[in-house]
């Protein structure tokens, strides 16, 4: 079945003179007489492959089938909330009065897109409970630094100068990098061995210089931290800002706010949340919500109304500014918009019922096989740990069952995340996978676990690669295609 | 080459060596055997320019693994005399003779060192016995 | 409407093997003072027909180049997207996959990475590129950011205001926390003047960021630009337009050290302004200090070619609060879309494009200015965007009209510009045909405009541009 020739590099299938795509010539005349001046001009066009279309569209269909998906296999990677799709959102955001409109169009011939960004930002604002909506920034990564941005300007406003930024040991990378880049030093916060924010060492590291604590929650070992109120007031009580980290709004929605345990700012995650695909690694984007008093300082522009006329406001003059160029990812927002509209608000709770749902379910099942050090109870993803394995012979056990179970057909966990747990594996099955798919999840597992060592040290063993090299990959770095 | 047991140590896993050149005191810097092995498969190493001034505790370059990465400390105070520069494209030296041909930098030692925060190697022996 | 799966009894007997009694129970670590009581207040749920007749009623609202003829550029382009470009990037294998933390089951999209970079190396002439950032804009910042730290100098940065000025505002917002000074050279032409470059950059000056084709459309003196940079120890960054690229000199070929594109017109959509694909390319010596994910090659146990992620050091994941950049996505999806597309093209058809850009453009500017009302507001030579001024002043006047009659007919300048307030940039491609182009000034100039009509007698393509190679 497998098409070896069709998937030779691009490069490799290149044959000087072979065509695809053609253009005419101009028609039209000009009499201007030198239209480019000749220091400026190539010799030649740049030595792009040379492939008929046939061979392109083969090619990257070949391609597509050495990949796992959500459309094609259970996808349970923690933290990523790998669920379903929905095919209606694509068609409906690719409709050419969506897809095909220029972003420096006037208002007035893009009133029925900005309705929709319009009440996007209003229904983000409910669900956070914060009113200041930007939909800017491109991915969360981006919400951070630009929320993060936003709180250095609020106090630069009253006069402040904080220069520390908290985050929990058990917090994504993004959390300290962003904090650096908005020029803050990025300050570590221990967890307790349950997995919550240390309050002791939390209380000693707040004072008059900490801006702002950035908090996951549910945090990213799927707990969610009964002392959120409590962590929100000690960090209040500095003259602090609060930043949530929405990576995990799944298993919350509609039922409680962000603002309610006492986030001022948060970003949503809407490629994860509200189901845009995550198109092999991008684009997501990373909406930011914010606290009235901090709105003043968002980016520009925002959607604004006025006499039932939509327009983009520039008008803000204690902006940060921009963190990109033109409005946000439409795109992604509006797959976001449509998941939205489609839930209304009892679908969007119930989403985050049966995410929790599933996760506890897989969690019942499976804490049998492999200790969940966090207790037996989670909200939408839990966090296993393969340690005891190592006594078994297994160097790197994690890694070898989640290379195993791609055997079975099941896309991995996510592996060594988060650092505070040894050998982990982090599971997200998300509401729209089935009791079934579930259960031969489990199932899967179980058998693995009783399998010869060397099955797992060696595996996968049905995919079209076995383990790749990855220190030689990194000690010569081939980073594109030469000649030979 | 020097013995390992005649070597000063770190608690972050760099030795030095240190030798009277007439007039000055040359340190020697690596790091130890045991500190290749947990890094295991290093890909890649960073080191300082000659003529840098690093004081004791300072990082003065970094060493790296497929997924980890580690700052390199420096165990004496003084100025960069040499560097190893073939050293990167040689990463194997690491674990062949970490304490020999696996040389990163040499110092020129500023003042006498207080070397009352160095390890001896038994020391070092306990520390790493410990930790693992 | 939904998308799970659980039944009323599948619930009751999952429930049942948690040991749990309600659904509600799942949620009891939440203490009840922080739940809600009451429902979001949000619209109700709607099915799949509903919905789509929303949508459509909103889409109908606006204006789009298929039912409009559009002359906006400014960074944003509207390139033909070829057929199999959506027919391949639609494949849900694709789209729905993510980021390839476990390359055994993600090798089309570790190749497709990797034959991106390729690409991009061929198409710019530079060493390495990463596998996209989120877009041009926030490339051109994390690229000085690169230079910041290459260099060792954070005191000064030089641009030109006929850079994008949005990616001046986006470079200013990330400058801001470091108190960089972000130095702004004049374009008083619509260019920057050659020595205007050497006289900007002193030695604490981190890099030059120019654009050419600049924003304003018109060429830079790229060589100039580079030798100040170099001279001064600085580094100089490109901003460019790939499709320029068909005739014009690479960025590498300028020998700049990191260049700098939107990839937006390579195969995406114009969707109002995202998602676009950010480019970054540079030189090797710079390949530690990159931001953004990259694919390498390698081998798998039996030895057969392969692709990883690789130098993974750099990122955030795993230096934390010292990477490279917080970035932790590409643009994986765009990217893709442009490998297709720039494969597609090959060599010929990136020429071509490039070419129905450059003679469309320059029959626009001289349709439009044959009459007088409107004048090049700048003398340069330019590759598909152009900027006229109204001679009356009334350029407001003169695109509603336009606007009247379904034509987007060109960005007026004064938003960024003050001093611009009466000039409009105009862009080109090879989608306008010259019916298009001829309405497009008859809109503008009005009734005056039927005396001008232009006979196009001759081979079209004469040999105006020097050394084509064909």
């Amino acid at each position: 079945m497998r098409n070896e020739q069709a998937t030779a590099l691009l490069f490799e299938l290149s044959r000087p003179g072979r065509r695809a795509v053609r253009f005419a010539a101009p028609d039209v005349a000009v009499q201007t007489t030198e239209l480019l001046p000749e220091w400026a001009l190539a010799d030649k066009p740049p030595p792009l492959p040379e492939v008929s279309e046939s061979d392109v569209v083969r090619h990257f269909t070949n391609l597509s089938a050495r990949n796992m998906s959500v459309d094609s296999h259970f996808y349970p990677l923690g933290s990523c909330t790998m669920k379903y799709n929905p095919k209606r959102n694509e068609r409906l955001a690719s409709l050419p009065g969506f897809s095909q409109v220029h972003p420096y169009q006037p208002d007035s011939t893009v009133q029925g897109l900005l309705a929709c960004l319009f009440e996007l930002q209003e229904m983000l604002a409910e669900i956070s409970g914060l009113p200041g909506v930007s939909l800017q920034p491109a991915a969360g990564a981006h919400g951070e630094l630009t929320a993060l941005l936003v709180a250095a300007a609020y106090f630069r406003h009253r006069g402040e100068r904080r220069t520390k930024v908290l985050s929990p040991d058990s917090a994504h990378g993004t959390n300290p990098a962003s904090a650096r880049m908005a020029g803050f030093t990025a300050v570590t916060v221990r967890s307790t061995p349950s997995g919550f924010v240390d309050l002791d060492d939390l209380r000693r590291q707040l004072d008059g210089q900490v801006a702002v604590l950035m908090i996951t929650n549910p945090n990213t070992l799927g707990l969610f931290d009964p002392h959120i109120r409590t962590i929100a007031d000690l960090v209040h009580d500095v003259g602090g800002l609060v930043y949530l980290d929405g990576a995990n709004m799944n298993a919350v929605l509609g039922i409680t706010r962000p603002a309610d345990c006492g986030a001022d700012m948060m970003h949503f995650n809407p490629h994860k949340t509200f189901s845009g695909p995550h198109g092999g690694g991008g684009p997501g984007a990373g909406p930011i919500c914010v606290r009235s008093d901090l709105e003043p300082f968002l980016p520009v522009p925002v959607v604004a109304r006025r006499n039932g006329h939509y327009f983009l406001d520039y008008h803000r003059p204690e902006s940060i500014g921009r963190v990109r160029a033109f409005f946000g990812n439409v795109g992604v927002l509006l797959r976001a918009y449509c998941y939205l509209l489609t839930h209304g608000p009892d679908g969007l709770r119930k989403v985050a019922e049966n995410a929790v749902l599933n996760a506890n379910y897989l969690l019942a099942r499976l804490k049998r096989l492999l200790a969940c050090p966090q207790g037996d109870r989670c909200m939408h993803e839990f966090v296993l740990t393969a340690e005891p394995l190592r006594r078994r012979g297994l160097k790197q056990p994690a890694r070898d069952i989640a290379k195993r179970l791609l055997d079975y057909g099941f896309h991995a966990p996510t592996v060594y995340f988060p650092l505070t747990v040894p050998e982990a594996l982090m599971i997200e099955p998300t509401e729209t996978e089935s009791k079934e798919t579930l259960d031969a999840f489990a199932d899967a597992l179980e058998k693995i676990l009783q399998e010869p060592l060397d099955l797992l040290q060696e595996a996968p063993h049905s995919t079209p690669i076995s383990r790749p090299d990855e220190v030689q990959a990194a000690r010569n770095p081939k980073l594109r295609w030469t000649p030979d | 080459m020097p013995e390992p047991e005649k070597l000063w140590y770190t608690e972050t896993h760099e030795w030095v060596h240190l030798e009277n050149d007439g007039s000055q005191q040359i340190a020697t810097v690596g790091i130890t055997a045991f500190a290749v092995e947990q890094l295991t498969d290093i890909v890649y190493l960073e080191l300082p320019k000659v003529g840098r001034q690093l004081e004791a505790g300072e990082e003065f370059g970094e060493v790296e693994s497929v997924k980890a990465v580690s700052p390199l400390y420096c165990p004496v105070s003084g100025t960069v005399i040499a560097v190893h520069d073939d050293l990167p494209n040689h990463l194997e030296k690491l674990s062949q003779d970490p304490y020999g041909e696996g040389w990163m930098i040499r110092l020129a030692v500023r003042d006498p060192q207080p070397l009352e925060r160095l390890l001896t190697y038994e020391q070092y022996q306990k520390q790493c016995a410990e930790g693992a | 409407m939904s998308y799970w799966s659980n039944t009323a009894e599948d619930q009751r007997a999952m429930l049942e093997v948690i040991g749990l009694e309600s659904i509600d129970a799942l949620f009891d670590v939440i203490p009840q003072q922080l739940k809600r009581k009451t429902p979001l207040a949000i619209r109700p749920g709607m099915t799949e027909l509903e919905l789509s007749q929303h949508m459509q009623a909103l889409a109908d609202r606006n204006r789009h180049t298929a039912n409009s003829l559009c002359f906006l550029g400014g960074g944003a382009y509207d390139h033909f997207v070829p057929a199999v470009v959506d027919a391949l990037a639609s494949r849900g294998e694709f789209y729905t996959s993510y980021t390839p933390y476990q390359p055994e089951v993600s090798q089309g999209n570790l190749q497709a990475m990797f034959e991106y970079q390729t690409l991009i190396c061929q198409l710019t002439g530079m060493d390495v590129s990463n596998a996209s950032l989120y877009d041009g804009a926030s490339a051109a910042a994390e690229a000085v950011l690169m230079a910041i730290n290459a260099t060792g100098r954070s005191r000064r940065v030089v641009t030109a205001s006929s850079v994008h000025p949005e990616y001046r505002q986006v470079l200013a917002t990330y400058l801001a926390p470091l108190g960089v000074e972000l130095c702004t050279v004049p374009a008083p032409q619509g260019q920057v003047a050659a020595e205007a470059w050497e006289a900007a950059v002193d030695p604490e000056t981190a890099c030059l960021l120019v654009q050419h084709p600049n924003f304003f459309g018109y060429l830079e003196q790229m060589p100039a630009a580079v030798e100040a940079a170099h001279k001064a120890g600085a580094l100089c960054i490109q901003v460019f337009d790939p499709i320029s690229l068909g005739l014009l000199r690479r960025p590498g070929d300028f020998d700049v050290d990191i260049a700098v594109a939107e990839g937006q017109c390579l195969g995406t959509p114009l969707q109002f302004g995202g998602p676009y694909l950010g480019i970054l390319a540079c030189r090797e010596s710079l390949v530690r200090r990159l931001p953004g994910r990259l694919a390498g090659q390698t081998v798998d146990r039996l030895g057969r070619r392969c692709w990883v992620l690789t130098l993974q050091t750099r990122e955030q994941h795993i230096r934390r609060e010292k990477a490279t950049s917080n970035i932790c996505t590409n643009q994986g999806l765009l990217a893709l879309r442009a490998a297709i597309y720039l494969a597609l093209l090959g060599p010929m058809g990136l020429r071509e494009v490039a070419t129905q850009c450059l003679y469309k453009s320059h029959y626009a500017l001289e349709r439009l200015t044959e009459s007088k009302q409107f004048r090049p507001a700048f003398s340069g030579h330019f590759f598909k965007e152009f900027v006229v001024r109204a001679a009356d002043g009334k350029l407001d006047e003169r695109l509603k009209e336009a606007e009247k009659q379904n034509i987007l007919a060109g960005l007026p300048l004064g938003r960024w510009y003050p001093e611009l307030s009466d000039c409009m940039l105009v862009c080109v491609t090879e989608n306008r045909t010259r019916a298009d182009i001829d309405a497009w000034a008859e809109s503008l100039l009005g009734a005056q405009a039927g005396t001008h009509a232009r006979s196009t007698a001759g081979d079209p393509v004469a040999s105006k541009i020097v050394r084509t190679g064909r």
